[in-house]
């Protein structure tokens, strides 16, 4: 059988545009290396629901973005996602910064994003009163918000499923020919076939051009982000989104709520070769941990739930690499360096439009006018949580008071999870202060035979 | 489940369970004690191991033997238990707390006049340490290796190395050998073990190698560990292949709930401040066992908690002593923690307060008023891992005593 669409890599972008193909009514496959959705450069981000008012004024990205942006307010009661209404400040700390935030609000209104206003010493106190008094002056956008990084993707993935969507997992794809009709596509599954390929392999999106296409139109130069998530009773410290005065190669260090009631400070901007190890340094956690002790004093002695570290796909060159091959049925949406979370909703319709452009006529696809929607379980603090509900079975996770209930249906659900990571993105579980000390033996008992990556080693270990 | 409780005890480790058996022998009509477990006595029911309840029970039992009769002696006791509930809130009335559990059934209340937080302690994860590197799976503290155990009857792992050299370091080579593991290394940061010496023969009879002075540079592997790579004191580096980190020790109190009913926390402990009657912040909250500090064993807890329970007992009957008279205890170098934090004087509760320190010391531990007044000093011959006992200074002028360490002039 041969597919319409066959997508490259199961991170934020893929997922949304197998949604948006599928909603058109196309056949899709997703093809994923990983073990589960979201386990590259996806799985780690600041979560931040961008406006686009520091974006490159009139480039594609910002336009993907404030499309993304409106598609994610507009679909997000029927999918059941969060949204935590932050806004944030762009806070200047010296003089010179300070000297820079005309600039940037001229940027912002340039940008359609204009809501925004400064805020002086006193202004920006009076909003968070624990913000060091260091602070000078400072740009507030209040539509900069929070998500939750990981649930949209669930619920993109499951409603395309259920729609007809094909994903396999654990299927790297290593080559392929386009025959002037359809492609066949290698795998380490298997041969695939399918007219169009879209790649959206993110931090390997020119590798699989060089290996499909036979040249690369671009390179990725992978940046690392490192982050530090405090204890849940840092949240109450500041709800305002603290950006910095940006430069020209970052965002620089933000200081930010999560969706799950934590705060966080990061991410570092380092470039490396490596594509696939996201490590840690701890000189690097304990400066972050600085840093944010200096922009709200009271996280002194605060305790630390978590680390990690994420890889930007960025590329040579700053703006997004989407590359369209005509002649051969190709799409790619690469270098979706910093904004994907944003972006991913309006990649997604900007890759079907230049699908469209690219056939010319008007494929016979049967776009779905009802679609059916796949509300995903809520986690994110601001709203009721499965706890809160009756016959929950009992706590498993006591730090991030997961469910009994939730566990099983992420288990058993439409789109269950891989790995531990994936079953710890559906629910929380083990992400908390204590970071499985008391939850992580019993979810390995009821995951048991259930995970492509089983916590505890077939026969292997003791 | 009552709604009005005298008091609600949280935790059903061996402080709770002691406080909670102590208070309805003293005649409290109404205690309730809330576990969040599917079943009580703490920590204790996943060390296979003993010794535990020698104090207790004059017996020598393993943990589990030890939290069942601990349990069992609560139920006698008419304790009521309440397994599986968590308490997620709290809420200040005039006469006492309101709590919000969570229940399988859904969300309940509770109000008690008087709340005893028995939380516990847990080991300090990957994160609290700000280790380096990849983060694969195995990477899992002495708790989560006991529940594998316990629970699971089997381990994440076949050849971990330990981090730590506390004594439940090697307990976590027992557990693993128990389960047919083989640790390839033990290391610790400190220059050198923190228990005692002559526990170390058991991992050197093992074969393994105790790695001093070193600490971890980083860790390797996707989807599971395969190597982490130390630097010893000499700044040298050196990849050990293993499948697995278990990162023991370095207790850090389980104070969440304590943070979320908005008490002051003592940052040396971690654990909630309290004063010789182990009364928080908050006049109602009381707090025992290893939420106060960083770590004693079950059967320090046990007595705490009973000890404590005699307080709540003396606040319901005739009150204890005013809360803002107490003198409060500063901690100068070298000084890892003192509890309690404050002091009532006159007073009854603990006679003692509880120290530890940062670095091997051999001289003088002095209490000193606001002037520089002595008001008590005791001679020390001591190490990190050991608890130091001072008997409780009377508070001088302005309410502080100052503690510190002294060399012998
Ligand atoms: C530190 C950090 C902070 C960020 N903060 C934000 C933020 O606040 N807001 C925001 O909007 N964005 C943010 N981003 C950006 C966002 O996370 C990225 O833009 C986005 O995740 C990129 O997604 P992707 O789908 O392009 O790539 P990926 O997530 O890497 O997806 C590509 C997928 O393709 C798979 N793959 C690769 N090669 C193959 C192959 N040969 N065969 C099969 N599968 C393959 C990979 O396994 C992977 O799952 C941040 C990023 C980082 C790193
Ligand atoms: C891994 C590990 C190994 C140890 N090994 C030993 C040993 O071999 N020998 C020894 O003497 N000591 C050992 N200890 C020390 C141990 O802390 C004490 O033995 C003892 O268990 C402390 O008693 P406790 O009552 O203070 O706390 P715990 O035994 O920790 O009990 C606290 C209880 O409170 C419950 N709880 C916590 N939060 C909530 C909430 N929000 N709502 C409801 N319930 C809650 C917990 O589920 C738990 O049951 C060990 C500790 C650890 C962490």
């Amino acid at each position: 059988m041969t597919a319409d669409i066959l997508i490259i890599g199961a991170g934020v972008v893929g997922c949304a545009t197998a949604r948006r193909f599928a909603l058109e009514g196309a056949s899709v496959i997703l093809v994923e290396k990983g073990a589960d959705i979201l386990s590259g450069a996806s799985k780690a981000n600041s979560a931040i629901l961008h406006t686009g008012f520091d974006a490159p004024p009139g480039s594609t990205e910002l336009a993907c973005m404030q499309a993304g942006y409106a598609e994610y307010l507009d679909i997000r009661e029927r999918f059941n996602l969060a949204l935590v209404e932050t806004g944030a400040m762009v806070v200047a700390w010296n003089e010179a910064e300070e000297a820079q935030l005309d600039a940037i609000e001229a940027q912002a209104r340039e940008n359609r994003v204009s809501d925004v206003s400064r805020l002086d010493r006193a202004a920006i106190l009076a909003r968070e009163p624990n913000l060091s008094p260091a602070a000078r002056a400072a740009l507030l956008v209040p539509r900069e918000h929070v998500i939750d990084p990981w649930s949209p993707f669930l619920a993109y993935m499951i409603q395309a499923k259920a729609l007809g969507a094909r994903f396999l997992f654990q299927t790297e794809v290593t080559g392929g020919q386009f025959d002037g009709e359809a492609w066949s596509v290698e795998t380490t599954n298997g041969i695939f076939r399918a007219r169009t390929v879209i790649n959206c392999a993110g931090l390997f999106g020119d590798i699989v051009e060089q290996a499909l296409l036979g040249e690369a139109h671009f390179s990725i130069h992978p940046r690392k982000g490192q982050f530090v998530v405090f204890d849940k009773a840092a949240a109450a410290l500041v709800k305002t989104i603290i950006l910095p005065v940006p430069n020209e190669r970052t965002k620089g260090v933000v200081l930010c709520q999560t969706a799950f009631g934590n705060l966080l400070v990061g991410p570092t901007a380092e470039e490396q070769e490596d594509r696939l190890r996201a490590t840690t340094a701890s000189d690097t956690l304990k400066a972050l941990i600085d840093k944010a002790v200096t922009m709200v004093p009271a996280l002194e002695h605060m305790p630390v739930t978590a680390t990690y570290a994420g890889l930007r796909p960025a590329s040579d060159k700053k703006p997004y690499r989407i590359r369209v091959e005509p002649d051969r049925n190709w799409i790619t949406l690469g270098g979706i360096r910093s904004t994907g979370l944003t972006a991913s909703l309006g990649l997604a319709a900007h890759a079907l439009e230049l699908y469209r452009a690219m056939v010319g006529a008007k494929p016979d696809w049967r776009p779905v006018a009802d679609p059916l929607e796949s509300p995903v379980p809520n986690l994110a603090e601001n709203r009721p949580r499965d706890w809160s509900k009756p016959d929950h079975g009992a706590i498993v996770c006591h730090c991030e008071l997961v469910t009994e209930r939730e566990i099983r249906e992420a288990l058993e659900g439409p789109l269950p999870p891989g790995d531990y990571g994936g079953l710890r993105r559906r629910t929380r579980c083990g992400m908390g202060r204590c970071q499985g000390f008391h939850c992580q033996a019993r979810v390995a008992a009821m995951s048991e035979g259930r995970l492509r990556v089983p916590m505890v080693p077939e026969g292997g270990a003791a | 489940m009552s709604a009005h409780l005298d008091v609600a005890v949280i935790g059903g480790g061996p402080a709770g369970l002691s406080a909670a058996i102590e208070l309805k022998r003293q005649g409290i009509a109404r205690v309730g004690l809330f576990e969040r477990e599917s079943e009580a006595g703490g920590i204790p029911r996943h060390c296979a191991h003993p010794p535990f309840g020698l104090r207790e029970f004059g017996r020598l039992l393993t943990g589990p033997g030890y939290a069942r009769r601990l349990v069992a002696l609560a139920r006698t006791e008419d304790v009521e238990i309440h397994c599986n509930n968590s308490i997620v809130g709290f809420e200040y009335q005039n006469s006492g707390v309101k709590l919000l559990i969570t229940t399988p059934a859904g969300l309940a209340h509770i109000t008690a006049r008087r709340v005893l937080l028995a939380t516990g302690t847990r080991e300090t994860t990957r994160a609290g340490r700000l280790l380096p590197g990849e983060r694969p799976l195995g990477v899992i503290n002495t708790g989560a290796l006991q529940a594998y155990a316990h629970m699971e009857r089997r381990l994440p792992f076949e050849r971990p190395v330990i981090v730590g050299t506390e004594l439940v370091s090697l307990s976590a080579i027992l557990t693993c050998r128990s389960m047919g593991a083989y640790p390839v290394a033990m290391i610790g940061e400190e220059a050198e073990v923190l228990a005692r010496k002559p526990l170390f023969l058991y991992p050197r009879l093992l074969g393994l190698p105790v790695l001093t002075g070193t600490r971890i540079v980083d860790i390797e592997g996707n989807p599971r560990v395969s190597a982490v790579t130390v630097e010893g004191p000499d700044g040298s580096h050196r990849r050990i292949a293993c499948d697995g980190i278990v990162l023991s020790g370095r207790f850090t109190p389980e104070s969440s709930l304590a943070r979320l009913a908005g008490l002051g926390i003592d940052p040396k402990t971690g654990g909630p401040i309290i004063d010789n009657f182990g009364r928080t912040t908050h006049p109602c909250i009381f707090a025992a066992g290893n939420l106060l500090r960083p770590v004693e064993t079950a059967g320090w807890c046990y007595r705490e908690g009973r000890l404590i329970a005699r307080q709540i007992l003396r606040d319901l009957q005739e009150g204890l002593p005013d809360a803002s008279q107490l003198g409060e205890i500063q901690v100068g170098e070298g000084i890892r923690y003192a509890a309690p934090q404050r002091v009532a004087s006159p007073s009854g509760g603990m006679d003692c307060l509880q120290l530890r320190l940062e670095r091997p010391f051999d001289g003088w531990l002095t209490a000193r008023d606001a002037t520089g007044r002595l008001l008590a000093r005791e001679k020390i011959r001591s190490r990190p891992e050991r608890r130091i006992l001072l008997p409780l200074p009377a508070s001088g002028p302005e309410n502080l005593i100052r503690l510190s360490l002294e060399d012998r002039a």
